[in-house]
């Protein structure tokens, strides 16, 4: 036996080496060229909206010395309001709200959604039946309505953390059907056999193998969460049932431009409007570009 | 298949009560619309409200009562109520602002409005998803298909409400250049719904078109990224590859063999495409200047009109199962392998 | 039952024949260009196949079976880059378009796929794929005719009840009645070649047996040409009369059964057959399994292609990769730069530790101590 026993693998047989499966999920998201670019504008985005402030001399707030419906200049880059605001300081201001609520729901909403999930997959029988009808009871609820009625119960105005708890708390729903499908699937798996006969605890199982194992569907959801965070809080605040003045919001800000899209103020309707397109679209793409990178069965766009 | 269709809707009614006990308690407990109207009173008259104003406007809310009394006279009507409560004997409970906006008769007029545009908006991005979806997957890592694909990523990152509003004023500008009214941006239709239903449609048209684009192409992103990838997988499969393999010519082989399988998957979307068009219309509605029932519920949401609320919320509910049913019922037509017990 | 007659070069054998060459295959090269570099799948098949006759296909997982007889019906993707030639009838198959291939493929030429619980469209019933596969091509046979036509076909491919499962969809039948359904949809219009592509293997082994009688029954029906691609040398020997043994996208042993099973002139064939449990055999056999696993065919490196597996590998095997030459003048050629050192060897002359020649004995030690080498240089 042990004459013929070792395989000899002659060095030029082997074209490429073994790597870490993380280096491998990072060359294939760095392949990603779409998903790369978009990630580069979403740190500038990022950057834009929590460092620029300590940078540029306006924040969002009116002030007499600023004109009114200044069209952008060197001195109001984005111009100027009807009332008198700097339009980069609200700008950049607005993002931050938004992206504030944004990465609260994704991150709220994914643990909420990855252990209601987990649990439903993990235990089935008439648990999961029990949660999955709750599910159904969410899907039939109309999503708007019911965050919207909720903000709009907020006594005092509504900041982006009323916000951001709100969207957390009715947003988790498609996370939680996604880790449920995943952790099925492991369910079967050895190790999760092996973890109970060693006498793991099921919060144990489910927290220490169940959710590390649905990682890759867990952190592209969250990514995406981010986009769905972004699109319903600006759409809240747009029909006057999010964030409130004095704070602002992206949505707030394009409400307030309301029908100038195609007058002299157009810069007040498209660059708040393009904002929110930017962060939902680069986030989007790095999220498919995560999901290649980290499942490649599901590739949707190549290159 | 009528049995099917039986168990199917009476497997909703849990559903839909559950989802109205859950509306109701937060709605319910989020506002109290007596304070509200006490405090509006105290402002306009600058005198505190007589206790007996106050009761009579908590008796004739119901307001009287706690929340689970509440929810169970909503629905069922029973025990000491003004006859105008009682969802199971058809009447919807009373309106804040008062029986001139009747509850009943208010979502009645405004009912076929909405669904209209969410009927017609929800097919027409669903068709064009599919076609979307079939060209990009037929033509995979073309330019076409980058560009589709691109095209479904920007729509899907839109915020409705700003699509919305650009459409509108595009509207009033293309109108401007062509010097007539060809959209018409406020308002959904001159008519209401009076005279026979061709006439009715005629004359919304110009009232529908924009609106609906807005929302069809809110609708159509997600769904074409589906059917790409459904489309993509069965192109892929075995019995495409035998059919082709029998002499079936390509075209015929997409269209008999790859398209009619792939479809099946994206009639799970229906529903959520429908109820994505709901919420979509919501906004759509408000920036036309639309009397449909998503700005009703938004009035009643900034009101704090629990019942209005409430209606809206019933009514969504039934849209979206039977959404549900109704692909349930395609996805038996679709695809053999699932029967109807 | 006829024999067959299959060339790998110029001076392919005259004897044995029977009818006319129906295809000829030279020099087939496929490509697939991937986000790593060029997958080079097939690197020069070349065979030639007589009316009526009977050739099987051995080789490893990834060897490119599937793939040689993908490219001859103009199945692979677009993006694969095919060389060569593939001539049915004298017409020139790679490169035709649609409408052309389409008159061909399941007329003249048909193939029956490896996997029989996938290949059948769900949402139709056997009975419309069935009909489907005539009325493709006789476009003028009514749907009563076509369903009277696919009824004999399933009864004559073993279908119980075929009157009734005509009728039904695929997910209603086993998997064994599938691939019969697959091999009746392969005949359906007497073609003239038959590509079976591992017909059995996803099927239990009774099933197995059942279906190969169904694949032989319908050749001798329609008088084919049958190519049968398999893993399993058992069912070559019991269904083919010439075998062509591929190794990393080529063929490197050519030859009768007989040849092949017990003249066996390349080592992997020679280990192929070594790991094969044989009852016929009288002495007590050992089973010697090759180690290690087929090369990467992406930027596959100079030299023959077996050499990091094969005991009896020299320096010049790192080289120049040995082309298929002629054993005899029978017909019969291989692929090794010491195929006559193999002469009248059995397998665990080869491959196993017990063997008696020393000059392989050498080659096994020398193997080894460079194999315990790289295993400790695995370990740091
Ligand atoms: N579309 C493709 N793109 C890239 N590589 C491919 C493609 N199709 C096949 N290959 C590669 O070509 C090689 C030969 O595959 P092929 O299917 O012909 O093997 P096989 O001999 O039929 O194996 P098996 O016995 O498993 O069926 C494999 O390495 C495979 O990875
Ligand atoms: S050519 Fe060399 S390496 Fe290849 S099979 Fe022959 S002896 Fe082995
Ligand atoms: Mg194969």
């Amino acid at each position: 036996m042990s004459n013929t026993a070792a395989p000899r693998l002659d060095a030029e047989a082997i074209t490429s080496k073994e790597r870490g499966q993380w280096e491998l999920v990072f060359r294939r998201f760095f392949r990603h060229r779409a998903a790369v670019v978009s990630l580069v504008i979403f740190v500038v985005v990022v950057l834009f909206a929590y460092v620029g402030p300590f940078l540029w001399k306006w924040d969002y707030k009116i002030h007499s010395e600023i004109p009114s419906w200044a069209a952008p200049s060197l001195a109001h880059p984005f111009g100027t309001d009807k009332a008198g605001r700097d339009m980069l300081g609200a700008m950049m201001q607005a993002t931050k709200q938004s992206l504030n609520v944004a990465l609260v729901v994704a991150i709220g909403s994914t643990v909420i959604g990855a252990l209601y999930g987990a649990v439903a997959g993990f235990y089935r029988g008439w648990v999961d039946s029990v949660l999955m009808r709750f599910l159904d009871i969410m899907f039939v609820i109309p999503f708007l309505v019911i965050t919207g009625a909720l903000a709009g119960a907020i006594d005092t105005s509504v900041r982006w953390y009323h916000m951001a708890i709100i969207l957390a708390v009715f947003g988790w729903t498609s996370i939680a059907r996604a880790v449920r499908a995943e952790v099925l699937s492991l369910r079967e798996k050895e190790f999760i056999e092996a973890a109970r006969s060693a006498g793991g605890s099921d919060w144990h199982i489910i927290t220490k193998h169940l959710i590390p194992n649905t990682m890759s569907v867990i952190i592209v959801s969250a990514t995406l969460q981010i986009a769905f965070a972004i699109l319903s809080e600006t759409t809240l605040s747009f029909l006057g049932l999010g964030i409130q003045s004095p704070d602002t919001s992206l949505g707030l800000l394009i409400d307030a431009a309301g029908a100038s899209a195609f007058n002299e103020h157009w810069y007040l309707f498209y660059i708040p409007g393009v904002m929110i397109i930017l962060i939902a679209l680069t986030i989007n793409f790095i999220g498919d570009g995560m999901r290649d990178a980290m499942d490649p069965r599901q590739t949707m766009v190549r290159r | 298949m009528v049995v099917f269709i039986i168990r199917r809707t009476l497997m909703m009614i849990p559903v839909l009560l559950g989802a109205t006990i859950l509306c109701f308690a937060l709605v319910d407990l989020s506002n109290d619309p007596v304070q509200d109207r006490v405090f509006e009173i105290e402002q306009s008259t600058g005198e505190p409200v007589p206790q007996s104003t106050i009761d009579a406007l908590e008796a004739s809310w119901y307001y009287d009562r706690s929340v689970p009394e509440r929810y169970w006279i909503w629905l069922t009507g029973l025990g000491d109520t003004n006859d105008d409560i009682g969802l199971l004997q058809g009447k919807w409970g009373p309106s804040i602002e008062g029986s001139a906006m009747d509850i009943g008769t208010e979502i009645s007029s405004r009912f076929w409005i909405t669904l209209r545009l969410v009927l017609f908006a929800t097919i027409a991005s669903i068709g064009i998803a599919i076609l979307a979806g079939v060209v990009s997957a037929v033509k995979q890592y073309s330019r076409t298909d980058y560009t589709l694909t691109f095209l479904g990523f920007l729509f899907l990152a839109m915020p409705i409400f700003w699509l919305g509003s650009l459409f509108k004023e595009g509207a009033v500008q293309l109108n401007k250049i062509l010097g007539s009214t060809v959209f018409q941006t406020y308002g959904s239709g001159t008519t209401g719904f009076q005279g026979n239903g061709w006439a009715v449609f005629v004359d919304s048209l110009p009232y529908l078109i924009v609106p609906t684009l807005v929302l069809m192409l809110g609708g159509y992103a997600a769904i074409s990224r589906y059917q790409r990838a459904s489309m993509l997988e069965v192109m892929n499969s075995d019995y495409v590859r035998l059919a082709r393999a029998k002499g079936v010519r390509n075209g015929t082989v997409m269209r008999r063999h790859a398209l009619r399988t792939a479809l099946i998957p994206v009639a799970t979307f229906a529903p959520l495409a429908l109820s994505g068009a709901m919420g979509g219309a919501m906004v759509t509605e408000s920036i036309f200047g639309w009397r449909g029932l998503g700005v009703y519920s938004l009035d009643a949401i900034n009101a704090g009109d629990t019942f209005a609320v409430m209606a809206y919320v019933l009514i969504s509910g039934v849209v979206v199962l039977i959404g549900v049913l109704i692909s349930d019922i395609l996805y038996g037509v679709l695809d053999p392998r699932i029967r109807y017990e | 039952m006829a024999n067959i007659s299959v060339s790998t070069s110029d001076k392919g054998r005259a004897t044995g024949t029977k009818g006319d060459t129906v295809l000829a295959v030279k020099d087939l090269a496929v490509g697939f260009p991937t986000d790593d570099g060029l997958v080079n799948a097939v690197r020069g098949v070349s065979y030639e196949l007589r009316r009526g006759q009977s050739l099987g296909i051995v080789g490893e997982s990834g060897s490119g079976k599937s793939v040689t007889s993908m490219a001859i019906m103009g199945l692979l993707p677009k993006t694969a880059q095919i060389t060569g030639s593939a001539k049915l009838e004298g017409e020139e198959l790679l490169g035709l378009g649609d409408a052309e291939l389409s008159r061909i493929r399941g007329k003249k030429i048909s193939m029956i796929f490896q996997d029989p619980l996938t290949s059948l469209n769900p949402v139709y019933t056997v009975g419309y794929q069935l009909a489907e596969a005539i009325r493709t091509h006789y476009s003028d046979i009514s749907k009563s005719e076509a369903r009277a036509r696919c009824i004999d076909l399933l009864d004559s491919v073993g279908i119980p009840n075929p009157q009734q499962r005509v009728d039904a969809y695929p997910h209603e039948l086993s998997g064994g009645m599938r691939q019969r359904v697959v091999i009746a949809i392969a005949m359906a219009n007497n073609p003239d070649v038959i590509i079976a592509d591992e017909p059995t293997t996803a099927l239990d082994v009774t099933v197995q047996a059942q279906v190969l009688e169904a694949l032989e029954k319908a050749r001798e029906e329609v008088n084919a040409a049958l190519i049968l691609i398999t893993h399993d040398l058992g069912v070559i020997a019991g269904h083919t009369d010439e075998v062509l043994v591929m190794y990393a996208g080529r063929p490197v042993e050519h030859g009768s059964v007989d040849e092949i099973f017990y003249q066996p002139r390349m080592p992997y064939t020679l280990g192929l057959i070594g790991s094969l449990p044989r009852m016929d055999e009288s002495r007590d056999q050992r089973l010697t399994p090759i180690h290690g696993t087929p090369p990467s065919m992406l930027n596959l490196a100079p030299g023959c292609p077996f050499r990091a597996r094969c005991p009896m590998h020299q320096d010049i095997c790192a080289e120049v990769e040995p082309d298929l030459l002629p054993i005899n003048g029978s017909g019969h050629v291989a692929a090794c730069h010491f195929s006559d050192q193999l002469e009248g060897k059995a397998p665990d002359d080869v491959f196993a530790p017990v063997a008696t020649d020393l000059s392989v004995e050498a080659e096994v030690e020398a193997m080894d101590a460079e194999g315990a080498a790289a295993a400790d240089e695995e370990d740091k």
